[in-house]
Formats: C-alpha cells, structure tokens, sequence
C-alpha cells in the first residue's frame, strides 16, 4: 500500500481511457459498445467483459440517466475532501445501459433521491482534466 | 471425512489499542499462541501462509515472517484477497496438507493499524481501493461504497436504520463477555441513532474498528494428528466473485456471498439449517444483513428486523458473531477475518466460556473482501 493521499485523486488516463478522458474535456461522454456481441460496458478496457471480444467501438452517451443508489459522505477518508463534506456520492445509470460514479452536485444536491433523473455535466478538476458529474432535473 | 484437513491450533492476541507491539511482534504472538494450542513445537510447521499488512507493508510479507521468527518452512507465501483473506487462506491451507505438500501450515494474520498509523490513516489508505480513475476522484472511501449498498437496500426492502443499528447492538452484548475485544461497553439502539453519521445511511456504530491485533490457527494433515485429539475438520469451502469497485457490481442486491455458500455447503454435504453458529465478515451493519441473506439463513431485508428479535444472540435462532465482530470485538485488517475463524474454533471446541453456544457442532464462517467483491466461506465441524 502507499502512503496515505492527502490531494485529490486526479484521474490518469491510461492508453484504455485517453480516448474516455480526451472526451470528457470536450465535454462528450464516451462509453464502449461491443461489435460483437452489443454489450455495453463502463469503464473502458480492452475486452468485452460479456464475450471477450476484443471488437469494442466508442458510442457518445446522451448524458440522461437516474439515480440507482447514492450517499451523503460527512467524513471523508481523504482528507482532501474535508472541505467538501457534506458531499453527493452516487451510482448513475446512464439511458443507453452502463452506471458510473459520480457527485451529485449543485444547489439542489442534497435533494437526491434513488430513482432522480440527473444529466451529466463536466466539472473541471484541479488537475485541469474535466470530470463528469451529476446534476438533478428538475422534477417533473 | 478422513482425508479433510483437520485446524489443530487456534489464538488471537488481545485487541484494541496495543502500543507496545509491533505487526510483526503481534504475528509472533498470535503464530505461538496457535502452536500451542496444536499441541505442535515450532520446527513442526512445514508450510505458513501470511497476508498483508498497512505499517509494514512488504512484497513478501510471508518470507519477513518467517525470519522474523526463524522459520524455514517448505512451502510459504502470502495471500491477498481483503476481508476475505483469512478464510482463503485458511481454504489453501487445507488444500496444502490435503494434498499431501504439507503436514502442518500456520496461516497468520495482524497488524497494528490502530496505533501504528497516524489517525484516520487506515481509513485513507482504505479508499484506496476505489478505482483510481473511475471511483477516487469522486471522494470514496468504504463506507460511503457500503453505503450506496445500504441505501439501495433500505429503498428496496423498506428496511430502517433502526433494524441494522439491533446487529451492532447484538454484537457488543457478545463482545462484553470476551476479554480480548476491543469496545466492550453495553450500547442500545438510540447509542447508534445518535452516533455520528459518517456517510449516509451509516453511522460510526453502524462501522467496524480499526485495531491492533493478531490470530493464528494451524491446519495440519490428519494422518499427522493424534486420533484422541479433539478435532475441528474444515468440512468444505467456497468463494464467490462478481466484482472488485462498486460501481462495476453487477447488482447492489445480490453478492458473490450467495454462491460462495453454496458452494461450501454442497462440499461440506450440509445445509443452511444445521448451522449451529455462524462467524460471518461485519465490515458494517448492512454488510452483515446482505450476507445472512444471500446465504439463505434469513429473507430479503428480514435479518435486521430478525436481530432486534433477538435471533442473533447466543440462545437466538442463529447465534452469530459471538465474539463480537469487527463491530465489536475487534478490526485488525487480515486478522479481522481471522478473528471469525478463531472464534468459530472456540465455540466447536467448547471453550468459549460465557459466549458458548450449546451443543456447538457446525459452524460457518465467511469473509468479505472489498465492497461485498471477494467471499470465501468454511463449514467447520467437530470430528468425533
């Protein structure tokens, strides 16, 4: 194990997911689709995680999906996240079938309910590579 | 049964706050306390199986061991699997002396993650499991993983924090009657309810300790054994595997724990029903509900409710964590798996003292490793 982080987490990218994290700074939601077997699958890799064919092509997500689990963390692990608590973190499962974690944010995050509809926004990250994140609709 | 590898030894060192010791102190501690027990001298053990360890993290943990207490073991390695390594690696052990590699294997665990770590440090060092792209720049840590299991739980079983917070307080009644656990102060429901919330809906009694501790047993051929000996066989055993990061779980409901029993069960020839005591991984409250579930011992969202019921405790339907859990007894990393099996031992052989389950013949125990990612269960029994 290394030694405990005390900045945050910045993502870094490796040669599965530069494509990913090229696009999200375009502010495009990438995810793979297997041209074998029509699997979707999040995070992106190499293999399809359903046939293992190696055939996997890029699709660009709507960016709609709906609240599948979520939590308000008030203590945070790394404490560079201090300054955040309380903060949104939830399971999102996009329309076009794959979840991703992301936070909820905005005014209105505290308001999150499992089943919420949220759209996918990208949130710059200290390191400069944009994030994905989530942000309630308004309800219906 | 004649060729299942028999757990001749068994011991934990005190748990809690130990600055006195060292990880490796207290593996030595814990390796001689099992030794013992098997009635074994040192030089008997042949193969020794370690884990991991956050103070004195090493590539080859095992090895550091084994020079640490002058071992020269035939057959040695160190096992990794989380939560769920003690049990793991108490299986290989079996396979190692069933198979004829070994005669006597120690599996030993600890680590002085308490005293030995800045404060919070394990818990900063455990984030990061999370995914480093995907999961950790979005500020996870395990519990907020348990809690997005818990949530979803709750919502779909219409469960209430009050009926995980009766597991936390079942357990810390079986804890006051060990001398070694580490909190043994008498909680309620209302101490969880007003316990600070740490990431919804989890609150600090609904988490797990984080200790300094050590445990050991030994496995050993039973050609090696005495036939008087007072036996405990490890029946059968099973794991279940469906992901590492939460956000890659196929389901938030439904875990590899399921399969991994069933497994265990079907080799061990036994089935839910004759389990008289079960050990069973608590990282959390809602960790230990989704496990006694899956494995078929209670209803979907029934085992809270269940436990405020009283079926948890020693004269319940299903005595379960009698030591106390890492709720209660004790988290010391991969002795905080090993604690379960250690106690498990105790209860067969019938030295449990104010904790003992009558007439204890079949015991299982199960470890979790992750966020509800890797599980190993065992089947124990006595062997008359």
């Amino acid at each position: 194990m290394n030694k405990p982080v005390m900045h945050k987490p910045a993502p870094l990218p490796t040669s599965d997911t530069a494509e990913y994290w090229q696009a999200c700074n375009r502010d495009e939601l990438l995810y793979q689709r297997c041209d074998n077997c029509s699997h979707v699958q999040f995070y992106p890799r190499r293999i399809c995680t359903v046939c293992q064919s190696n055939d996997l092509g890029w699709h660009r997500s709507a960016q709609k999906g709906t609240i599948h689990s979520f939590t308000v963390v008030h203590r945070a692990a790394n404490r560079a996240f201090d300054a955040d608590v309380p903060f949104v973190l939830a399971l999102i499962d996009l329309d076009e079938g794959f979840r991703m974690m992301t936070n909820v944010i905005g005014e209105e995050c505290r308001t999150a309910t499992i089943g919420r509809r949220v759209r996918v926004v990208f949130e710059q990250h200290s390191s400069g590579q944009k994030l994905p994140q989530a942000i309630l609709e308004p309800l219906a | 049964m004649a060729r299942k590898a028999l757990i001749t030894g068994a011991a934990d060192t005190p748990v809690g706050r130990l600055p006195e010791h060292n990880c490796m102190s207290l593996h030595v501690a814990a390796a001689q306390g099992a030794i013992t027990d098997a009635g074994l001298k040192p030089s008997d053990i042949d193969g020794v199986l370690a884990a991991f360890s956050f103070t004195q993290p090493h590539m080859m943990l095992a090895s550091v061991f084994c020079e640490y207490m002058g071992l020269k073991p035939g057959f040695t390695t160190a096992v990794q699997s989380g939560g769920a390594t003690a049990c793991t690696a108490v299986a290989l052990a079996a396979a190692l002396v069933e198979a004829g590699m070994c005669k006597h294997v120690l599996v030993v665990t600890g680590d002085n993650r308490l005293s030995g770590l800045p404060p919070g440090g394990a818990a900063a060092m455990l984030a990061q499991f999370g995914h480093p792209e995907f999961e950790q720049p979005y500020g996870i840590s395990i519990p907020a993983a348990y809690a997005l299991v818990a949530q979803r739980y709750m919502h779909e079983y219409g469960v209430l924090p009050e009926h995980l917070a009766a597991i936390a307080v079942t357990q810390r009644g079986h804890a006051a009657l060990h001398p070694h656990a580490h909190m043994r102060e008498p909680i309620t429901i209302a101490d969880v309810m007003n316990s600070r919330i740490i990431s919804t809906p989890l609150k600090l009694l609904d988490c797990c300790l984080v200790s300094d501790g050590a445990a050991a047993v030994v496995l050993s051929a039973p050609e090696n054994v005495s036939a008087s000996a007072d036996g405990i066989a490890l029946l059968g055993s099973g794991q279940g595997h469906t992901h590492e990061h939460i956000s890659s779980a196929p389901s938030l409901l439904d875990f590899g724990c399921a399969q991994s029993a069933e497994q265990a069960f079907a080799r061990a020839g036994v089935a839910v029903s004759d389990i008289d005591v079960a050990e069973i991984y608590d990282s959390f409250t809602i960790t230990l509900a989704v496990e006694l579930e899956s494995m078929g011992f209670f209803s979907k969202g029934e085992a809270g409710p269940a436990a405020a019921a009283g079926a948890l405790g020693l004269k319940g339907q299903l005595p379960c964590n009698t030591h106390g859990g890492l709720l209660s007894y004790g988290h010391s990393g991969a002795a905080g798996g090993m604690f379960h099996v250690v106690e498990a031992v105790n209860q067969l052989k019938h030295r449990a003292g104010p904790r003992q389950v009558d007439d204890a013949e079949l015991a299982l125990v199960h470890g979790d490793g992750g966020i509800l990612s890797a599980h190993c269960s065992l089947i124990l029994g006595r062997v008359h």
